[in-house]
């Protein structure tokens, strides 16, 4: 008898119990559906067709013709604008990068005090990052250094009786000024450094100071290392954003002069969408995306090398 | 010790007091010296743009670097205004407005739904899911924005803003990441006392979580806001018709150099379309830095 009742609730229970993981993966799902639904249409699917474009010769109107590898080919061995594009963008990510984590960095360390005016001095060191990605200061920007105008930085250069350098005509100078761009928008990387700095814990620094440690001995030795993990998520972070940047490009030099300052991501668009060869465009957006994993690995990989992460003392 | 020892030795202590003193004040001013002039310079393009939309035509290139224009005008942004063609900058600022604010709503909406299914709801398949999402994050744009073209175009939704917004109601991964980390933040107490008391999951995500993670949600709208207000690549790939224009659009075809650009009305325009920008910043600055210093999200 009081077995029967036994197996009998058993069964009830583990009936309701499914019963129950049902109702959860239902309403699991339901909210996650807005995603899911996003992900196959907007993502999934744009991927797969993106890898078959890259092996057709195709513009909008009509339909796509099938060509093999030829898109890659005629990129690797034929197109000597697609290498210009190479060259700039990397000479950009390379020196961009490095520039605004150091100034980053640098400034993140001159505001790492506690006073009533440093919330306003980061309010205006943060300032152009947030419009840093807009039109206005994209338009502004080739003003300060020409256009069709003496320029800013050239009527200071006079009034200080130093030579006229025509710094967008010159493919030496007119990436430069996008370095400039960039390095002046160090915003996020120094709130970021300044987070970091203050988990450094001071103890460190007292206990240096003791030992007779100067300040660039501290900074090397201890501030440095505890800030590894932050500056190796920066540069993985800034390393891709590098790698895409397109509105300053288009609008500052509109990759001129000579293609100097064509980057990838602006060549792409020109390719697909001014001259609508979108294989070819989707071929470039390819080896786009294998470069940024190849990178993305390279500095995980390599950080097991220079990141210290508190927990496990120096990662192996 | 004799009292003229004491005496001495009472004197070099102030004199050390005060030297040190004197030592602090000195580097106190060095400091904020070198970091307001830094700041200066920093800030010094932007007020220069602002600057130079106030002054008359014929001083913006012969007094360029000058901060003070001699006589201050507004012609530039009454001329400005008019826009070009036939339509005003009226119509681009509704535009513009229309798509951050209904961007905005729409993806911080979904995203905080998505990420209520990834942080607190069980049910099959969560983590790869979870996995596919952060990996979405490392995708570049540029990957999908061909086929997502021909995709639009062939729905006939060019020259709307259909495929600017509408993927927005599937949610973003960076803001479902940032929420999905904010809620596992808030501990589970809550839930479960009011599951207790029957309430169902869908309760509890409107009468519970969603007032919690409010802070994640203002910082996430910020962000969207912004990204969207300043998005350029988007509406100059699916938007062909000016009337159609974002402020962005507008001021990159005012600023033509093939039209004889006023630069005084460009700079004007330009520096007016960075007041929306501007007064988020002021009022949300906390939020704002608190989500980059936390999530390390770029600004």
């Amino acid at each position: 008898m009081s077995q029967l009742v036994k197996t009998q609730t058993h069964t009830v229970g583990r009936a309701r119990r499914r019963g129950v993981r049902r109702q959860h993966n239902l309403v699991g799902y339901l909210f996650l559906s807005p995603w899911l639904i996003g992900f196959f249409v907007f993502t999934l699917l744009p991927i797969v067709a993106s890898f078959g474009l890259a092996f057709t010769d195709c513009d909008i109107f009509t339909a796509p013709k099938w060509v093999g590898i030829s898109n890659f080919e005629r990129m690797f061995t034929e197109d000597p604008r697609y290498w210009r594009s190479v060259r700039a963008t990397l000479y950009y990510v390379f020196t961009a990068v490095p520039l605004r984590l150091i100034v980053a960095l640098g400034v993140a360390m001159l505001l790492n005090t506690k006073h009533r005016l440093v919330s306003v001095y980061r309010a205006a060191f943060y300032a152009p990052s947030i419009i840093g990605g807009s039109v206005a200061v994209a338009v502004m920007w080739r003003q300060v250094w020409g256009g069709q105008n003496l320029g800013l930085i050239n009527f200071i250069l006079q009034a200080l009786g130093l030579p006229y350098v025509n710094w967008l005509a010159n493919p030496r100078t007119a990436i430069w000024t996008l370095i400039a761009l960039a390095a002046w928008q160090f915003g996020s990387p120094m709130l970021i450094f300044l987070a970091g700095l203050k988990q450094v814990p001071a103890e460190l620094y007292e206990a240096a100071a003791i030992d007779g440690a100067g300040r660039w001995d501290r900074f090397i030795r201890i501030t440095l290392p505890m800030l590894t993990p932050v500056i190796f998520f920066n540069l993985v972070m800034q390393i891709i954003s590098g790698f895409l940047v397109f509105t300053q490009a288009y609008l500052v030099t509109g990759g001129r002069p000579l293609d100097s300052t064509l980057f990838y991501a602006l060549y792409l668009y020109l390719r697909a969408f001014g001259t609508h060869h979108m294989g070819y465009g989707s071929a470039m957006a390819w080896i786009l995306l294998l470069v940024i994993a190849f990178f993305t690995a390279l500095v995980f990989k390599s950080s097991s090398a220079w990141v210290y992460y508190e927990s496990g003392g120096l990662a192996e | 010790m004799s009292a003229v020892d004491m005496n001495t030795y009472l004197e070099t202590r102030a004199v050390l007091r005060q030297r040190k003193r004197r030592r602090h004040v000195v580097r106190a001013v060095l400091y904020h010296g070198l970091v307001a002039s830094a700041c200066l310079i920093m800030l010094y393009p932007i007020l220069w743009m602002i600057a130079s939309s106030l002054k008359p035509t014929s001083e913006i290139w012969t007094t360029t670097s000058s901060l003070i224009p001699s006589r201050p005008t507004l012609e530039h942004y009454i001329n400005g205004w008019e826009g070009f063609g036939t339509i005003r900058f009226a119509v681009f600022y509704r535009n513009s407005f229309f798509y951050a604010i209904v961007g905005t709503l729409a993806s911080v909406a979904s995203s905080a739904c998505v990420a209520y299914a990834f942080a607190k709801l069980r049910f099959v398949g969560r983590s790869f899911w979870f996995a596919c999402m952060l990996l979405t994050l490392m995708l570049p744009g540029q990957i999908l924005m061909i086929p997502q073209y021909i995709l639009f175009s062939k729905l006939g939704w060019i020259n709307s803003y259909l495929p600017l917004l509408v993927p927005r109601f599937t949610g973003e991964a960076f803001f479902i990441f940032l929420i999905v980390q904010f809620m596992r933040g808030i501990p589970n107490d809550l839930d479960e006392a009011a599951e207790i008391d029957g309430c169902g999951k869908i309760g509890i995500f409107f009468r519970i979580t969603l007032p919690l993670i409010q802070p994640a949600l203002i910082t996430a709208a910020i962000f969207s806001f912004y990204w969207t207000w300043e998005d350029f690549l988007g509406p100059l790939i699916y938007l062909q018709n000016p009337r159609l224009y974002t402020v962005s659009l507008a001021i990159r075809a005012y600023s033509d150099p093939s039209a004889g650009t006023n630069w005084g009305s460009v700079f004007a325009m330009s520096s007016l379309s960075l007041v929306p920008v501007f007064i988020v910043f002021v009022v949300f600055q906390r939020y704002l830095v608190e989500g980059i210093s936390t999530t390390g999200i770029k600004g």
